[in-house]
């Protein structure tokens, strides 16, 4: 992804307007720590053009990004900024930022932990370490949990359950 | 939103009105199998499993999100994802005969999707190399989603199918009853043949045989017999709709046919 360093000038200023919106579900991330922002442009005419990429199609939260994207951009004075949709290529969890990983582990909720999963890949879940504890004995309850980015997962040591976010 | 890749004026009236059918095709299938899915919700055998169904039923509609706008900006009337999904009557639908099927017990729930799985990841898989680059677009991203669909559902299979014998004899049930719609699956018609010579679309002539060795192989797994060819008279996504899907729309029309034009 473009990282927001690179960027230049008034590209910068919107990449850190950008990095104070919340994931709505996950509010410890920003859009930013999750590689839902593709790019930041500015056309010939001075216009701003913001690509954001759903995570998964039928997430509810999409939406939900779109409006918060385009208050911050009128608040921030760029009522004019044109948003574009992102499709290809497709987002996967390997756009998440090693900050977001952090932050994740901080909030209770395991990060990825490996590359996507096989297609044929039907029985085993991936090794998930805890949040809470540590240990890596956990087992998956189900691959589907609250929302569409995370599997329900409970820890053998501390017994606790949590969340896992997915590879994808 | 992404750039067109083919401005519908450069092409023949003929041509644009076969990329609109085979794209709304696509779209609906995804649409009514996620709305079937959601009927599920409150209800399935387990809450993991009504979580797991719920989060398929969220990714076809989002898939079906995507398609249905595309499709009517090909179509070029102003319709929206919206006006084609609510606004439309059945014989208008556009979907697998297979999708439309009520959902039954989990055991048929899961055969049904089990087969629609394994067709979508050779369509999805076959639309990467598309000429539409939108419409490969979509197919990565619906690609990878379908992946984990048919993980769930091939898993399930497996485990009804070499269970216990309530759940083997149900499951095969299940398998016996929706097989007559599969031969649809893969019956090209002029849509196709079009899309087809234009490269937009994978030939369904050449995905028939891996969807098959697909199927052969869970089924094997499963410890489950598969059924024995049929005729085909399901012509779901010429228009002719078996009594089901009539029901399932008035349900998931009412808000929209009630309050036309209502806004949350």
């Amino acid at each position: 992804m473009i990282e927001p360093e690179a960027a230049a000038g008034g590209e910068q200023l919107i990449w850190t307007l950008l990095a104070e919106v919340p994931d709505p579900e996950i509010p410890v991330l920003s859009i930013v720590d999750l590689g839902i922002v593709r790019h930041v442009r500015q056309d010939a005419d001075g216009r701003l053009h913001i690509g954001i990429t759903p995570t998964y199609s039928g997430c509810p939260a999409t939406e939900v990004i779109r409006i918060a994207v385009r208050a911050a951009l009128d608040t921030g004075g760029h009522a004019d900024a044109v948003l574009e949709e992102v499709l290809s290529p497709p987002w996967t969890s390997e756009w998440l930022t090693s900050a977001a990983r952090a932050k994740l582990k901080a909030f209770g909720i395991a990060p990825p932990e490996e590359p996507v999963l096989s297609a044929r890949r039907l029985w085993d879940a991936p090794l998930v370490t805890c949040p809470r504890c540590g240990s890596r004995a956990s087992e998956r309850v189900s691959e589907f949990g609250s929302t569409p980015c995370k599997a329900h997962y409970r820890c053998g040591a501390c017994q606790e359950p949590f969340d896992y976010f997915k590879c994808l | 939103m992404s750039a067109r890749t083919h401005a519908p004026s450069e092409l023949d009236p003929a041509q644009q009105e076969a990329h609109f059918r085979y794209v709304l095709r696509l779209g609906d299938t995804s649409l009514v199998l996620g709305q079937r899915l959601g009927e599920w919700v409150g209800h399935a055998p387990a809450l993991e499993e009504d979580l797991g169904l719920a989060n398929l039923a969220l990714d076809l509609i989002g898939q079906a999100r995507l398609l249905l706008t595309y499709a009517g900006e090909l179509e070029g009337r102003g319709r929206d994802e919206d006006a084609l999904a609510f606004l439309r009557d059945a014989p208008e639908f556009a979907n697998l005969t297979l999708v439309e099927q009520p959902n039954g017990d989990f055991g048929q729930t899961i055969v049904r999707q089990w087969l629609l799985d394994a067709w979508q990841l050779e369509i999805y898989e076959g639309l990467l190399v598309s000429a539409d680059t939108r419409l490969g677009a979509i197919a990565a991203k619906a690609l990878k989603e379908t992946r984990y669909h048919h993980r769930f559902s091939s898993g399930w299979l497996m485990r009804l199918g070499d269970g216990t014998q309530e759940s083997h004899d149900r499951v095969q049930g299940a398998l016996d009853s929706l097989w007559r719609f599969t031969a649809e699956l893969f019956a090209a018609d002029d849509v196709d043949e079009r899309m087809e010579a234009a490269a937009i679309a994978p030939a369904l002539m050449e995905l028939a045989p891996r969807w098959s060795a697909r199927i052969d192989e869970d089924l094997r797994a499963a410890t489950l017999k598969r059924p024995a060819a049929q005729p085909y008279p399901w012509h779901g996504r010429r228009g002719v709709h078996t009594e089901h899907l009539g029901h399932m729309l008035t349900e998931m029309q009412h808000l929209q046919r009630t309050y036309p034009g209502v806004r949350w």
